[in-house]
């Protein structure tokens, strides 16, 4: 891309960003775009803690339009089937940043709906076992997995209290620009990254659900919806008891 | 592709020629991508041949651990700029035979990892 082209370009992101909200469609409309949605050009840093809060009382019974949309977004449902694969064994190997579960109570017999995708730790397992270097704690937050330092050791999905992490395990034809992906390399959730780094403020999950049952956003920011919905409603962290800090927090569980 | 068109290839990119001639594979139309359109790459040509592989390894360290996408070096970048299209209009990867990556790498004998994790077709907007 040149220089100039590229400049063009942010110049056309700002002048439609001024505009705020922006209608694709009657009725939708894009919410996320800020008034600097443009590029990162500066690191992040830690005045930032991206994080977000689930309300599994909203979180509808057979409702799964957090894992379609997140596979969307992230190419995952571009992975197919390696050929000749079992199915059975594809169903439970295939990539997924986030998972519908059901709890049950077996006392009272109340059943609970929550999606479940990294937990986004403070004191990540995952990076604590990392050999490599390749699972890391970004400075906003993120935990991530840099692929083209990642062995495969898988390590990280062992050692990931929250099943929270994929391998690929075959070559994939297709792939976002955005979301590259390769044989050999594990990832998960990573916050909509891209979206973060081009300035938008909302996960596609979040986007998704219908019943607003994801609230994200700074979690160090007092003013930030998550912060004022952590500070109005009780929230937990699933397995408090292992320490992590989460930057994920549930309420109604 | 035969020894004889990859010296032909690099003879005329490296008298700096921007537009490869019509040697590439046959569906992917000449003058198709921007790069065949502007004057020069984000470096001048002499150093992005010597250099591109500094740049985006820089880049990537950047992009996946402090978040930089805004900068002028990257390899969706180098996609977007120059991968041609076929006579319908869909895009031809970048890598592929007689393409824009493949142009050099073949002849130089050294394969890019680049694409088994990386798109090789300009992404989405
Ligand atoms: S939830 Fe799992 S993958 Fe995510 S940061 Fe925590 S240990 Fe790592
Ligand atoms: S699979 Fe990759 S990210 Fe996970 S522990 Fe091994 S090297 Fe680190
Ligand atoms: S935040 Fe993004 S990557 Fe993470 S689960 Fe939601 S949609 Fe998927």
């Amino acid at each position: 891309m040149s220089k100039v082209e590229q400049q063009g370009r942010r110049e056309f992101l700002k002048g439609t960003a001024a505009t705020a909200a922006i209608s694709i469609a009657p009725g939708v409309m894009l919410h996320s775009l800020t008034a600097d949605a443009a590029p990162r050009t500066e690191a992040v840093t830690d005045k930032v803690r991206w994080g977000m809060l689930i309300d599994a009382n909203k979180c509808a019974d057979g409702c799964t339009d957090c894992v379609s949309a997140c596979d969307k977004e992230n190419g995952l449902d571009l992975v197919n089937m390696p050929e000749g694969a079992d199915e059975s064994l594809w169903e439970r190997q295939r990539p997924r940043w986030i998972r519908q579960v059901s709890l049950k109570d077996n006392l009272s017999g109340k059943i609970t709906h929550l999606p479940m995708m990294c937990q986004h730790c403070e004191k990540p397992p995952c990076v604590d076992v990392c050999p490599t270097g390749a699972s890391f704690r970004r400075a906003d937050g993120i935990v991530m997995v840099d692929r083209h330092i990642c062995i495969g050791c898988r390590y990280c999905m062992m050692a990931c209290p929250y099943k929270a992490r994929s391998f690929i395990h075959a070559e994939v034809a297709e792939k976002l620009t955005h979301t590259p992906r390769g044989k050999g390399c594990v990832e998960s959730c990573n916050l909509c990254v891209h979206r973060l780094d081009n300035g938008q403020t909302t996960t596609a999950c979040q986007d998704a659900c219908q019943h607003q049952a994801i609230v994200f956003g700074d979690l160090n920011d007092p003013e930030s919806a998550v912060s004022q919905a952590l500070k109005k409603y009780p929230s937990v962290q699933i397995r408090a008891d292992l320490k992590l800090n989460t930057g994920v927090r549930y309420s109604n569980i | 592709m035969t020894r004889i068109r990859s010296m032909l290839l690099l003879a005329m990119t490296l008298s700096g020629l921007s537009g490869l001639g019509n040697v590439y594979a046959a569906e992917a139309v000449e003058g198709s991508a921007k790069f065949e359109k502007l004057d020069q790459c984000v470096e001048p040509t002499s150093v992005m041949r010597r250099n591109h592989f500094e740049f985006i390894k820089h880049q990537r360290n950047l992009t996946v651990h402090q978040g930089i996408r805004g900068s002028k070096h990257s390899l969706a970048g180098c996609v977007d700029c120059h991968a041609r299209k076929d006579t319908e209009g869909n895009f031809v990867p970048v890598n592929a035979e007689g393409q824009f990556c493949d142009a050099c790498h073949d002849y130089a004998a050294v394969s890019p990892d680049c694409f088994s994790c990386h798109s090789t077709v300009p992404g989405e907007k």
